[in-house]
């Protein structure tokens, strides 16, 4: 069996790695690379656990191949923090309990992320519609919704 | 999934050639938000899978002769972003922009959702309405043909072995045209068409000079439905029009029984998302 070899740069750093062609990129950054911090949920592009950004895009990790990755820019969780220095969503996040068992927060913070780029004020519609693709099964959603809302308000101050 | 070989060919003879020669196992790969989610449930094995996304007619939406040509794979988020294509198709562009999450939209094409041929496909009813033509090259050169003549039935198309699809063109828009595209699905984002309606009308002194009327989900492929069109041609939309225009879209679907709804139900819906969705392309029309 030969192996596709790919050139990418994830998180600013360049890197190279081997991939079968039925690889997804979510199975190279986990088992391949180690970046852990996306999640499968559910493989099929509906809970957005693997949510990571490619060029720019919010993406479904699950759904993209490893190869695909070749001369492309991937931002994945593991990029969020600067060091020990967490982003003000990750930080707020926890103080607001807007997490419990955790599989859906990567995808949350990297999704409100991107929405924050783009758009820094949201309504609170706007926001829930484009987190729409995101899913989680324990907190009931207004804790996430209620931190991403405090956070863009503080950016913007 | 087993031994599967990946090329992304830079060009468009490049890819038709590399299907072409794979034998019936080659698959074009777009956003692979059908594509993969097939693979990965064992529904398809592809031997090779063709990545069209290098190749520069697939990946952009050019303008011509005041049309526009979206390139088959260009995804929803560049089509929803582009400067003047939202303006000029509202219709088209809404329900391209309705296919999945924002996850979805920045790799979903209306290439990929044309081919993978669902019943219920969100671009396709707009498309037909739009009278958008298929631009289709393979291993005996490049044809042409109308949306409505694209499918053959659920998950079918009529691309002949080595054939892909390199884009969709839109029409010069006359003055006092517009475009809208309404589906029922019972949450707010997320979920498959119960029925898709596309309406294009063009709008003069008060009087509708054209219209054109696609469904989806009401029968094996989508549908032009052209007693629709012509019962709006010559009024001013009213009610009566309009009203001839519904029973129009009623008498053309053929639905299935599903969970998502009935025949009965499928049916009725059919004429009033025509008569919601003309009225908001009409809106449009008058700006
Ligand atoms: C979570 C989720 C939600 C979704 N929601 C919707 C929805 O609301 N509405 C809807 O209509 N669809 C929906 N879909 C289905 C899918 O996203 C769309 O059909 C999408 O437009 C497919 O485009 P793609 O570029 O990802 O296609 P791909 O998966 O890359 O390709 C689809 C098929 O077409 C073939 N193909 C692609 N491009 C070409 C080409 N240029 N020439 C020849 N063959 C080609 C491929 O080989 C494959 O068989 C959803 C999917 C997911 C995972
Ligand atoms: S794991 Fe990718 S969307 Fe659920
Ligand atoms: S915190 Fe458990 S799924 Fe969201």
């Amino acid at each position: 069996m030969s192996k596709i070899h790919v050139t990418t740069t994830i998180n600013n750093e360049p890197v190279e790695f081997l991939c079968d062609g039925s690889q997804t990129i979510l199975d190279v950054l986990r088992d391949t690379l180690g970046l852990t911090g996306s999640k499968e949920g559910c493989g099929s592009g509906d809970c957005g656990a693997c949510t990571i950004m490619v060029d720019g895009r919010m993406i479904c990790g699950c759904l993209m191949l490893g190869a695909e990755a070749e001369g492309k820019r991937v931002e994945t969780i593991e990029g969020m923090a600067q060091g020990d220095h967490l982003h003000p969503l990750q930080q707020k996040f926890i103080e607001l309990a807007a997490l419990q068992c955790g599989i859906c927060t990567p995808g949350f913070l990297v999704a409100s992320k991107a929405l924050l780029e783009r758009n820094p004020k949201p309504s609170e519609h706007e926001l829930r519609y484009w987190l729409a693709g995101n899913l989680c099964r324990c907190t009931g959603y207004d804790k996430i919704i209620q931190a991403v809302m405090e956070v863009a308000a503080d950016l913007r101050k | 999934m087993q031994d599967i070989q990946y090329a992304a060919p830079k060009t468009i003879d490049e890819a038709v050639a590399l299907v072409a020669g794979a034998n019936g196992s080659g698959r074009i790969l777009a956003g692979g938000t059908d594509l993969l989610v097939q693979m990965r449930s064992g529904m398809l094995s592809p031997g090779l899978i063709v990545d069209v996304k290098k190749i520069g007619e697939l990946t952009r939406i050019s303008e011509e002769g005041g049309g526009f040509v979206i390139g088959a794979a260009v995804s929803g988020a560049q089509i929803g972003e582009h400067a003047r294509l939202p303006k000029a198709w509202p219709g088209v562009v809404e329900a391209i922009n309705l296919i999945g999450s924002k996850q979805i939209q920045g790799r979903a094409s209306a290439g990929g959702n044309l081919c993978n041929a669902s019943p219920a496909a969100d671009s396709v009813p707009a498309l037909i309405a739009a009278g958008a033509i298929v631009v289709v090259q393979g291993p005996k050169g490049r044809r042409e043909m109308p949306v409505e003549k694209f499918h053959a039935g659920p998950g079918r198309s009529n691309l002949t072995p080595g054939e892909i699809v390199v884009g969709l063109k839109l029409p010069p828009r006359a003055a006092g045209s517009a475009d809208a595209y309404l589906r029922l699905i019972p949450r707010t984002e997320m979920d498959i068409a119960v029925v898709g309606c596309g309406v294009s009308l063009t709008l003069q002194n008060g009087k509708c000079t054209a219209a054109r009327v696609g469904l989806g989900a009401v029968a094996p492929t989508p549908l032009l439905v052209e007693e629709a069109g012509k019962a709006l041609v010559g009024t001013t939309l009213d009610e009566a029009a309009l009203g001839k225009a519904a029973a129009a879209c009623r008498a053309a679907c053929k639905p299935i029984d599903d969970k998502r709804g009935t025949i009965a139900y499928r049916t009725k819906i059919a004429g009033v998302l025509l008569q919601r969705a003309a009225k908001i392309a009409a809106d449009r029309a008058k700006g």
